[in-house]
């Protein structure tokens, strides 16, 4: 009995389904090492709210088009896969977006812009073709909530540099600054002026170009502790 | 069946499921999203007068609500000055108000009272980089100096033209004010480029994101031109 349930557990999670889930978080990460969904992380990453907002939006999104696409891998006629691979993706980020507008209409506000970007991210795109295509429905999700997760978590990396240098907050919690609302305060006489009087909030890092140099940095840290990244040739 | 047949099956059967799931959430949510929409609008409303209600920011739903029913009196004017009877503020779409010729447009105008204080929340609509902005500004009995300002927008992006409605810093720039300046003549309150110069009638802009910020100047310049007849027919300015 017990040997069964830890044998249906293994085909649950085994060691290749883990591997699916943890893969895109280093070893093979949408943002950088393949190199896509660049231009939405370049966007989206100015604040820390939305940036978690949307790696939740992409989550869903990318778990169940890479389940549904999987589901109709054998039906889906060759001409046309693209088309049908977009209408499963725009249906669902139009889900998300309507449930948002539902659940917490301020969020929605600020991320109305965002969310249908989603749509022309190519990560999920990406993963329809070279995984959802040719992999049987449970481990196709898996590789979804994976490579969504391996993008969001860039994305909020980024998002926790460039909102704090960029404007001394994080998710809208103020930290250092020139006015009394921030816990450093730069402009304060005495102790603090002297320690942290030079220091000012950098707005290019606000802005999108900057988030460039980020993930530039960040992909040259990942490369310079996990060396199989590094190309030889 | 042939290939083609087979693709044209395929497709409207797909497009009609994703459909009819879309029209059938859409539906099912659309009381939420009104009910929300108007919560929001009238939240926004209130919160002009942040400086002065320090709590108003963390009102919930019924809360908003009741400060309304108790406290706000909500009118439309018209472009001569006159109160159109009749109507409510929050009938008034701007943005098809927008649309009308000048003469036939209505206005919305929200009167807080209490105890005896005053306050005139006027709507205004514009354009900022990407699409529309709007706000609601408050201003004290003498219909002059402003109490506070609340702006929102469609589509202007986190961080650079969005701060106009989430930097306080920025927006708290607006309180204390004045729209007329030394001689009595209207002149709205500027957003300047490169640091305020007359601090009377001027605010900072946003580094980053000058065609918002001369978005809310024109908005505001042209928007609150229009309460003026009402102000001075009904003796607010004299």
């Amino acid at each position: 009995m017990a040997e069964t349930a830890v044998k249906n557990q293994e085909a649950w999670l085994g060691k290749k389904e883990r591997k699916l889930l943890t893969d895109p978080l280093n070893d093979n990460n949408p943002i950088t090492v393949q190199v896509l969904g660049i231009c939405s992380a370049l966007a989206v990453t100015t604040m820390v709210v939305p940036s978690v907002v949307i790696s939740i939006a992409v989550v869903f999104v990318c778990a169940f088009a890479n389940l549904i696409i999987s589901l109709l891998r054998n039906s889906i006629p060759k001409q046309v896969r693209m088309i049908v691979q977009l209408v499963v993706i725009a249906t669902l980020v139009t889900v998300v977006e309507l449930t948002l507008k539902a659940m917490s209409f301020d969020l929605y506000k600020q991320l109305t812009v965002y969310i249908g970007l989603i749509i022309t991210n190519c990560i999920i795109m990406g993963r329809l073709e070279a995984f959802a295509m040719a992999n049987k429905p449970w481990r196709s999700f898996l590789d979804g909530v994976g490579n969504g997760l391996g993008y969001g978590a860039i994305l909020i990396i980024v998002a926790v540099i460039k909102e704090f240098f960029g404007k001394g907050t994080i998710a809208g919690f103020p930290i250092i600054g020139n006015t009394t609302d921030y816990m450093i305060n730069t402009t304060a006489a005495g102790w603090q002026g002297t320690m942290f009087g030079w220091y000012a909030n950098n707005n290019l890092m606000v802005l999108p170009a900057s988030a460039m140099f980020v993930i530039g940095v960040l992909i040259w840290i990942q490369r310079s502790y996990n060396t199989k990244l590094v190309d030889v040739s | 069946m042939s290939d083609t047949g087979k693709t044209v099956v395929f497709v409207v059967m797909l497009t009609g499921v994703c459909a009819l799931l879309l029209s059938g959430m859409y539906s099912v949510l659309k009381p939420i999203h009104d009910f929300n929409k108007k919560v929001y609008t009238k939240k926004q409303v209130i919160s002009s007068l942040r400086t002065e209600l320090e709590n108003v920011g963390d009102l919930n739903d019924q809360q908003v609500e009741e400060l309304f029913k108790s406290k706000v009196k909500e009118l439309v004017i018209d472009a001569n000055g006159d109160v159109v009877e009749g109507l409510s503020a929050e009938a008034v779409e701007m943005d098809k108000e927008a649309k009308k010729p000048l003469e036939n447009r209505r206005y919305p105008l929200y009167v807080y009272e209490d105890g005896g204080s005053k306050r005139y929340i006027m709507g205004v609509r514009g354009k900022g980089l990407w699409d529309a902005i709007w706000g609601y500004i408050a201003v004290k009995e003498d219909g002059k100096s402003v109490v506070g300002v609340a702006f929102d927008h469609a589509a202007e992006t986190p961080g650079l033209g969005a701060e106009i409605k989430d930097n306080k810093a920025w927006y708290g720039q607006f309180a204390g004010k004045n729209l007329y300046d030394e001689a009595g003549n209207f002149t709205s309150v500027l957003v300047r480029k490169g640091g305020a110069k007359n601090d009377r009638i001027e605010v900072d802009g946003i580094s980053g994101a000058t065609i918002t910020a001369n978005g809310v100047s024109e908005m505001m310049q042209r928007g609150l031109a229009v309460y003026t007849p009402y102000f001075k027919k009904a003796n607010v300015i004299k």
